[in-house]
């Protein structure tokens, strides 16, 4: 049976596009891109790689409009900036030329530069991925991957996995609030609080293997496991050039890569 | 053109005994049948057993028949099934997809595996969606809806198969008593448009309102069957472990307390 065109059409929730200069390139594009600034900001030494990306970020962050939503993804770096900011200043391996001295230890200047130039890094790979993340919904994403040919089991592995932390997430709040209501301490101390994990990773872990085998048995009753492609809802429009462009960041990332671990970059600052 | 379960037996994988012993019945089009019982008296494997999950998804070893549109569910793949036979489960959460981020597109899905055209997709949902009278949730994140809403939307995937049969298992086992009227409601709805139904629910009163035959399973026979009237009437009712409907319990309180049954309706 074929239908007509049903008067109401793909609703606009699910057809939208987005616009902008960043936000016209297709999901797979921006992941290219993220990947790539990824890799560069690690494997390019020095100061080069990371200020780099860093400015790259800010650019397409602006042209994004994308604001506070960085301030999660620079805490969530925090803990390993400073650790790497005490440590490399204060424990740098031969280094002798030293800032200042507290009690037993010396804070060095080459120390210090790799300790900056390393946090630097980590900013900057924490903050692709977040730019990412920020601007492309896990759903935008698998639709273009599939309409690329993805397989319709790695895009449901893809988008499923992409979903389960906020979902175990709830599931852990809604136990712990069970458990609290019977008794369990779960405020006080950190013994107590860790006490409190043993009842709370049971349930949550059995509900959790017991969820996929309903969750697979529901989705085998809406053909999962049919023959063939899925039809894909949205296509996004690309251009010649940016296909082109999508494959010559993968290429020159690749040779960036390569470059930089056979010392052909050791050049730059 | 039948959905017909032939002196079927089903025992689970590594299991000791069978879940379903001799069990024959036969549903036709815009009939609905309720399978009542108490809890593991096999209403739920009676449903995998006739949507054809059971054996084909689940293993487990099955003896007997079941057919749907003369279709052997043992030898017909899964896809080719859930297109004639849909089933709805007992918890509305996990049946969803979790990969949707709007209602729309998870009712979609089913079309969507099928690779059907766009056009018919896009027809389906809105379909199924209007069926059901949820089509103001289409934009909604279904992670984020109250148990009734999700149980209806898990239902609008079923239906978007367009299936000649509904399973349903204990549909509203798991929702609060306005979304046990809500799927209810839904329910009632499908059936008075003649849609054929098997609905396995502890509710009586929601299969007296359903169904123009009921089968009562313990531990995995059939142990009573016929029209609602006769079957929620037995004396045996409670015995099987089933809550017989207001009504009859209203009559019995009221024969009890001496009132001439010619009196009590």
């Amino acid at each position: 049976m074929t239908a007509g065109a049903h008067p109401r059409g793909l609703p606009d929730f699910v057809a939208r596009t987005e616009s902008g200069p960043y936000r016209d390139l297709a999901p797979t594009t921006r992941l290219v891109l993220a990947l790539s600034m990824a890799l560069f900001a690690f494997v390019v030494r020095g100061w080069t790689g990371p200020l780099l990306v860093l400015a790259l970020v800010v650019l397409l962050a602006w042209l994004a409009r994308v604001r506070r939503g960085f301030v999660p993804y620079l805490l969530a770096t925090l803990p390993f900036v400073i650790s790497v900011l005490l440590i490399n200043t204060f424990l740098y391996p031969d280094a002798t030329d030293v800032m200042f001295t507290i009690g037993p230890v010396s804070a060095t200047a080459s120390g210090f530069t790799d300790a900056v130039q390393t946090a630097l890094r980590v900013v900057a790979f924490a903050l692709s991925v977040a730019l990412f993340a920020l601007t492309t919904p896990t759903n935008l994403l698998v639709a273009d991957l599939e309409r690329r040919g993805l397989g319709r089991r790695p895009a449901f592995v893809l988008g499923a996995a992409v979903g389960l932390v906020p979902r175990l997430l709830r599931q852990a709040r809604e136990i712990a609030e069970a458990q609290r209501a019977r008794g369990l301490d779960t405020e006080s101390t950190i013994w107590r609080r860790a006490r409190g994990v043993v009842p709370l990773a049971g349930p949550l872990v059995v509900g959790a293997l017991s969820d996929v085998e309903d969750r697979s048995m529901a989705l085998e009753a809406r053909a999962f496991s049919a023959p063939g492609r899925r039809t894909v809802l949205r296509t996004q429009p690309e251009g010649a050039f940016q296909r082109a462009a999508r494959w010559g960041l993968v290429v020159a990332t690749a040779a960036v890569v390569v470059a930089s671990v056979a010392g052909y970059l050791r050049w730059l600052p | 053109m039948t959905l017909h379960l032939d002196s079927v037996t089903y025992r689970y994988a590594g299991a000791v005994r069978e879940a379903l012993r001799d069990v024959s019945l036969e549903i036709g089009p815009g009939h609905a049948v309720g399978i009542a019982g108490a809890s593991e008296a096999g209403k739920s494997t009676l449903c995998l057993v006739a949507a054809g999950l059971a054996p084909q998804t689940i293993g487990g070893r099955l003896e007997g028949r079941v057919t749907v549109d003369a279709l052997d569910t043992s030898a017909t793949p899964p896809h080719v099934l859930a297109q004639r036979c849909g089933i709805l489960f007992q918890q509305p959460a996990t049946q969803l997809s979790a990969t949707a981020s709007t209602v729309w597109e998870e009712v979609a899905i089913g079309p969507r595996n099928l690779g059907l055209a766009l056009d018919e997709v896009i027809e389906r949902t809105w379909a199924a969606l209007a069926v059901l009278a949820i089509e103001h949730l289409a934009d909604r994140d279904p992670d984020l809806l109250s148990g009734g809403q999700m149980q209806l939307v898990a239902l609008a995937g079923v239906l978007a198969m367009r299936p000649a049969y509904l399973v349903l298992d204990e549909p509203t086992a798991q929702l609060d008593p306005a979304g046990t009227a809500m799927v209810g409601r839904a329910i009632e709805g499908l059936a008075e448009n003649g849609a054929s139904i098997l609905i396995a629910e502890q509710k009586s009163d929601l299969l007296a309102a359903l169904c123009q035959r009921i089968i009562v399973l313990d531990a995995g026979r059939v142990v009573g069957k016929g029209s609602p009237e006769e079957v929620l009437a037995d004396e045996r009712l409670e015995e099987w472990g089933v809550d017989a409907p207001a009504p009859v319990r209203l009559r019995r309180t009221l024969t009890a307390a001496g009132l001439p049954p010619e009196l009590v309706l």
